[in-house]
């Protein structure tokens, strides 16, 4: 069966409110016209959105897990990177 | 109370009703998650539009009626729905074929009802309109998939749109009442729809590379579900839906 299925989609979901897409799951569907119309059917039923990305997951490559450690936990101890050590001036209220 | 208003709405009501009901079989049964889930919320869509349209019923009729009281409590010789609504699901590919010939249907029809002059029926149109447009899409798109997708796929879709031929003529023949309601501009005249269904059928088939039953255009249909008149599935679909208010009436959960 699972070399005749139809290849995995992932949907991203732009909100109302929202300004970017975001990622809500993923669904089999033999085209991207498909994909889209499904997503519609299987997303936004809810009034979750009001645009619709499709994308093809193995378009999407992404970080291996194995590297975890040497890829993100040097930044653990780097904490002057956040720019909370800056004197704000009073004039600026909404920081 | 205008009864050739009342007899009309609850036809558009019963339309919307059975085709939804059937669609509901679907639930849990779809070929895919996906489509499952597709098919479900068009027949919640048709069955919303329903309701308004029993809603509308009841609020004419009065009498202590509610929405509940027409589908519930009447016999099958009340209902007014086409029969190409009542038919069996069959296959995937026969329900893709009722619901393209309907849904054209529904299209055309419904851009014509929000110039009704009655504007309770025009308002009940110009918001279905809107989900009939995507349910025409959907079933459009299905036809294309499976007439233009594998040789089993395209011999299914055209088994089923031959099987389902004599069925569609009926929707373009008006009752006795809604030829009354025609002359003061309350329901479109659908003889005139006939000539736009055809080209939205033609143009899908044609890219569907299906062949479009030529010749057979005027040919005999079935008829009489305006009348009451109806095939034996009705009957089942009502029993079903009416069980448990006719043994505890009244029931609520």
């Amino acid at each position: 069966m699972s070399n005749t299925e139809w290849p995995l989609w992932e949907i991203f979901i732009r909100s109302k409110a929202g300004l970017d897409h975001k990622h809500v799951g993923s669904l089999h569907a033999s085209d991207a016209q498909m994909a889209i119309e499904m997503a519609r059917d299987v997303y936004t039923r809810r009034q979750e959105g009001i645009s619709i990305w499709a994308v093809e997951s193995l378009h999407i490559h992404a970080s291996n897990p194995d590297d975890a450690a040497a890829f993100f936990d040097p930044m653990n101890d780097k904490v002057y990177r956040h720019p909370t050590f800056y004197d704000l001036p009073d004039e600026l209220t909404h920081m | 109370m205008n009864s050739n208003l009342l007899n009309y709405v609850l036809q558009l009501a019963d339309n919307g009703l059975i085709y939804g009901h059937r669609l509901s079989e679907w639930c849990g049964h779809g070929p895919i998650l996906e489509v499952d889930m597709a098919l479900s919320n068009i027949a919640l869509d048709s069955i919303g539009a329903a309701r308004s349209f029993y809603q509308y019923a009841a609020s004419m009729e009065g009498n202590g009626k509610t929405e509940d009281s027409y589908p519930y409590l009447r016999e099958v010789t009340d209902f007014k729905n086409a029969l190409i609504l009542e038919l069996p699901n069959g296959g995937f590919a026969d329900t893709i074929a009722r619901s393209f010939f309907f849904d054209a249907f529904q299209f055309h029809f419904y851009t014509a009802l929000c110039h009704s002059t009655d504007k309770q029926i025009a308002g009940i149109a110009e918001k279905s309109l809107k989900e009939v447009t995507y349910h025409l899409r959907f079933s459009s798109e299905w036809v294309i998939r499976l007439g233009d997708g594998t040789e089993e796929s395209k011999q299914k879709i055209q088994a089923a749109i031959e099987n389902i031929w004599t069925y569609p003529g009926e929707l373009f023949e008006p009752s006795v009442e809604e030829k009354a309601l025609m002359l003061e501009g309350i329901a479109p005249d659908i003889t005139l729809l006939k000539s736009s269904w055809n080209d939205t059928v033609a143009k899908t088939l044609e890219e569907a590379t299906l062949q479009f039953p030529i010749g057979k255009a005027d040919a005999w249909h079935h008829s009489g579900g305006k009348k009451g008149i109806h095939t034996e599935y009705l009957g089942f679909i009502l029993a079903e839906m009416q069980h448990m208010q006719r043994v505890y009436p009244g029931c609520e959960w």
